[in-house]
C-alpha cells in the first residue's frame, strides 16, 4: 500500500518503525555482528511491553476496571491515593509485594513457585506478533496467528499447576474446571477464526491488517458471528467474570488462586488482565482493521489507532464483566458444544461457499460488500434459528410483578405437579 | 545452518529435550511427568523452528500442549490413587537394555552413513505450499484421517460413558 | 560447531530410545501412553529433519508426513485415555502388571 504522504525517514512518527530501524542500522555498523539482533529483542520488548502493555495494565485494567465497574454497581471505586485514585495500582503491588508469599506445607513446592512464572512468560511472547504499526512488529512471522494460538494455549498448563500443586480441594475444582473449559472453548474459538482466514486467504496477522485495508471493509462486518464466537470463547478460556467458573468465589473459595498470597497471586493478577489486552489486541488486528482506520491512518499515528481500539475492545470484557450474571459450570460446557460449535461449523460453511464464489468472478472488489450485507442478516437469523431449535424461547419481559412459582421458582411439594 | 545464534539454539533446544524427556523417565510423580512432557513437546517445537518448519511447530504446540498434554492431564485426576504413581514394572531392565540397544543401532546407522544433504532450506516449505499438497496430492489419505478423527471422537466418548448413562439409553 | 543433518538425527534417535524406555518399563497406563508420545515426537522430528536436508524433488512430502501423524497422534490419545479411564472404572487400576485376568 502506498499511503499518502508517505515518508520513511526515522522522524516520521506515524510508524514508529523507520525510527527502530533507523537506531538499528545505525548500531548494525558499530556493534560486533549479532549484537544487533539482541539489541532489535530488546528495542521492541521496551516499546511494545514497558511502554504499552504494563501502564495499559496497571492504569485500564486495574484502576480504570475497579472506577467502571464502581460506576456501573452506582458506588465511586477507588479514589483516595493520588488525584482521582490513580496511583491506587502502585499502591496494591507495593501491598501485594509486602506481603508473605505463604506456601502450605503439604503443597509441591516447587511446581507452586514455578507456576506464576510460566503464567507470566506466554503474556510477553504473545505480544511478538501484533502489528502495532506497519513496520512495528517484533517478530512478522508467516504463521503469526496460528502462533498466537499456540502460545495462548500455554497459560492452561500454568494455571493446571497451580491449581494442583495446592494440594487443596478448591484449587484442585478450579483447575479441573479450567482445563475442561480450555478444552471446550478451543474448538470454536478455532473455528471463528478459520472463517477470517478463509476470507483473507493469510495467516499472517500483518497480511489480515493488509486485506482490511485493501477492501476498506473490516472482518468483523464480513464474519459478525465469528467475532462474537471469538470474543465469548475468549473470555471463557481466560476466565473473565461473567464466565469466570474457575475461580468462582461463591462457588469454590477462589478457585486455583486459593492458596496463593502476595506477589505469586499478583502475578496471576497482573496477567490475566495481560492476556486480556492480549486477546483484545488480537481481535482488534483480525477484525477490527488493526492500526488502519478508512484513511485516517496516514493522519493519525496507527499505533495510536491500535491503542485506542485495542482499549475500546477492552471495555467490552469490563462492560460484560460489570453487567452479566456468571453462568454455572455445566450450562457453560453445553454452550460451547451445543450452541457455539454448529454456530461455527455452519459460519465456516457459508464463508466457504462466499469464497468459492468470489475466486470465481472477476468482479470481486465490490462483492466483498454484498458479502457483508448477506453475513450480517444470516448470522442474525442462525443465531435465531439455532437457539428455536434447541429449544430456548425469548424471556418476554412482564409488565406486571409475577410471583416466583410463576417464573419457575421455588414450588412447595403439596403444589407440585 | 550457518551461524552463530543457530547452533546455540540447537544445543540449548537439544540439552532442553533430552534432559526434560529424561525427566519423564525418572521422576516418580506422575504429574511431574506429565509436565517434563509438556516441556519435552516445546524443545521438539522449537527443533521445527530450526529446521524452517513454522506451520508444523506451531501445529505441535497446539496439539501436544494444548490437547494431549491436557488430555494426559485430565486422565490422570481421573484415575485417583492409582494416578500418582510412575513406577517402573519387573520388566524395566530388559526394556531398558534393548532401548540402549537401540540407540547404539541408530548412532551408529546416523554417523556411519554419508548422507546427501543440501546446505540451505529448500524453497516451498510454507504453510501455502503444505496446504496445497495435503488437498491435491495426498487428498485420499487427508479424507481418512478425517474420518480417523471422526471415529476416535465416537469411540472415546462411548468408552467413557457410565452404566448408568447406558442404562438410561438402553430404556429410551 | 554448526548443527547438520547427523545433530539432528541424533537428538531423534536418542529421543526415540528414551521413550521406548519409557514405554516399555512404566507401570502405569499413562506412562506407557507417555512413552509413545514421545516416540512419535522423535519420528516427527526425524521426518522434519529429512524433508530439510535431504536433496529431495518434494521437500513437502515430509510435512506432509508430520501433519498425519500429528492427527494419529491425537486420535490415539484420545483412545488411549478412554480406555485407560474405563478400564479404571472397571478394575480400579491402570498398573498394566495387575491387568492379567485372561492369564490362565
Amino acid at each position: 500500500m502506498t499511503p499518502f504522504l508517505v515518508s520513511d525517514k526515522w522522524y516520521d512518527i506515524r510508524d514508529l518503525g523507520n525510527l527502530s530501524r533507523a537506531i538499528l542500522e545505525a548500531a548494525d555498523r558499530i556493534l560486533p555482528f549479532g549484537v544487533v539482533y539482541v539489541l532489535a529483542a530488546v528495542l521492541g520488548f521496551v516499546a511494545s511491553f514497558l511502554l504499552f502493555v504494563l501502564p495499559s495494565q496497571l492504569f485500564v485494567g486495574v484502576y480504570g476496571e475497579r472506577r467502571i465497574i464502581g460506576r456501573m454497581q452506582s458506588r465511586l471505586g477507588p479514589n483516595r491515593v493520588g488525584p482521582f485514585g490513580l496511583l491506587q495500582p502502585i499502591a496494591d503491588a507495593i501491598k501485594l509485594i509486602q506481603k508473605e508469599a505463604l506456601t502450605p506445607t503439604q503443597a509441591d513446592r516447587a511446581v507452586m513457585y514455578v507456576a506464576p512464572i510460566i503464567f507470566v512468560m506466554p503474556a510477553v511472547l504473545l505480544w511478538a506478533v501484533i502489528p502495532f504499526g506497519e513496520n512495528m512488529v517484533i517478530a512478522d512471522i508467516p504463521v503469526s496467528l496460528l502462533y498466537f494460538l499456540a502460545v495462548s494455549s500455554l497459560p492452561v498448563i500454568a494455571t493446571f499447576m497451580a491449581g494442583w500443586s495446592a494440594n487443596n480441594k478448591y484449587s484442585l475444582f478450579g483447575a479441573m474446571r479450567i482445563v475442561s473449559m480450555a478444552i471446550s472453548y478451543e474448538s470454536p474459538l478455532v473455528l471463528a477464526l478459520l472463517g477470517a482466514v478463509v476470507v483473507t486467504g493469510t495467516i499472517s496477522l500483518s497480511g489480515m491488517v493488509a486485506w482490511a485495508d485493501e477492501f476498506n471493509i473490516w472482518m468483523a462486518f464480513v464474519q459478525p458471528l465469528a467475532l462474537v464466537i471469538y470474543f465469548i470463547c475468549v473470555s471463557a478460556e481466560l476466565n473473565r467474570t461473567p464466565v469466570d467458573i474457575a475461580e468462582a468465589e461463591s462457588e469454590i473459595v477462589a478457585g486455583y488462586l486459593t492458596e496463593y498470597s502476595g506477589m505469586k497471586w499478583g502475578l496471576f493478577y497482573g496477567m490475566d488482565i495481560g492476556y486480556a489486552l492480549a486477546a483484545s489486541g488480537f481481535a482488534v488486528t483480525v477484525f477490527l482493521g488493526g492500526w488502519t482506520f478508512f484513511g485516517l491512518e496516514q493522519w493519525v499515528p496507527g499505533w495510536l489507532i491500535f491503542i485506542a481500539k485495542t482499549h475500546l475492545f477492552y471495555f467490552l470484557f469490563i462492560w460484560t464483566r460489570g453487567t452479566l450474571p456468571r453462568l454455572r459450570a455445566d450450562q457453560l460446557m453445553a454452550f460451547a458444544w451445543k450452541f457455539l460449535l454448529p454456530l461455527g461449523v455452519f459460519n465456516l460453511l457459508i464463508v466457504s461457499t462466499e469464497r468459492m464464489l468470489w475466486a470465481e468472478q472477476d468482479y470481486a472488489k465490490g462483492l466483498i460488500y454484498l458479502f457483508a450485507l448477506i453475513n450480517i442478516v444470516l448470522s442474525g437469523a442462525l443465531v435465531y434459528a439455532w437457539a428455536r431449535f434447541n429449544g430456548y424461547r425469548p424471556e418476554r419481559t412482564p409488565t406486571r410483578p409475577r410471583l416466583v412459582k410463576q417464573v419457575g421458582g421455588y414450588i412447595p411439594i403439596e403444589e407440585r405437579p | 545452518m550457518e551461524g552463530f545464534g543457530p547452533s546455540l539454539a540447537f544445543w540449548v533446544l537439544s540439552a532442553l529435550t533430552l534432559i526434560a524427556a529424561g525427566g519423564v523417565m525418572v521422576s516418580r510423580n506422575l504429574l511431574h511427568a506429565v509436565l517434563f512432557l509438556i516441556l519435552t513437546f516445546v524443545g521438539v517445537a522449537g527443533f521445527f523452528v530450526l529446521l524452517s518448519a513454522d506451520f508444523i511447530a506451531m501445529a505441535q504446540v497446539i496439539i501436544y500442549v494444548g490437547a494431549i498434554a491436557v488430555l494426559v492431564l485430565f486422565a490422570i485426576l481421573l484415575t485417583p490413587r492409582s494416578g500418582r504413581d510412575n513406577g517402573e514394572t519387573r520388566w524395566a531392565l530388559p526394556g531398558i537394555l534393548l532401548a540402549v540397544c537401540l540407540a547404539a543401532i541408530f548412532l551408529f546407522v546416523v554417523h556411519d552413513t554419508a548422507w546427501d544433504t543440501v546446505g540451505d532450506a529448500p524453497a516451498g516449505l510454507d504453510a501455502r505450499a503444505l496446504g496445497t499438497a495435503l488437498l491435491t496430492t495426498w487428498v485420499v489419505p487427508f479424507e481418512i484421517a478425517s474420518v480417523l478423527l471422526t471415529a476416535a471422537l465416537v469411540g472415546a466418548i462411548m468408552l467413557t460413558r457410565s452404566p448408568e448413562e447406558e442404562a438410561e439409553d438402553a430404556l429410551v | 560447531m554448526t548443527p547438520g543433518i547427523e545433530h539432528f538425527l541424533t537428538v531423534g534417535a536418542l529421543l526415540f530410545c528414551l521413550g521406548l524406555a519409557i514405554s516399555l518399563s512404566k507401570r502405569n497406563a499413562i506412562g506407557v501412553l507417555m512413552g509413545v508420545e514421545l516416540m512419535l515426537n522423535a519420528v516427527n522430528l526425524t521426518l522434519i529433519t529429512f524433508s530439510r536436508f535431504a536433496a529431495s524433488p518434494n521437500p513437502v512430502s515430509g510435512h506432509t508426513f508430520v501433519v498425519f501423524i500429528l492427527t494419529v497422534a491425537a486420535a490415539e490419545a484420545a483412545v488411549a485415555l478412554a480406555l485407560a479411564v474405563a478400564v479404571y472404572r472397571n478394575r480400579e487400576t491402570i498398573d498394566v502388571d495387575r491387568l492379567n485376568l485372561l492369564r490362565s
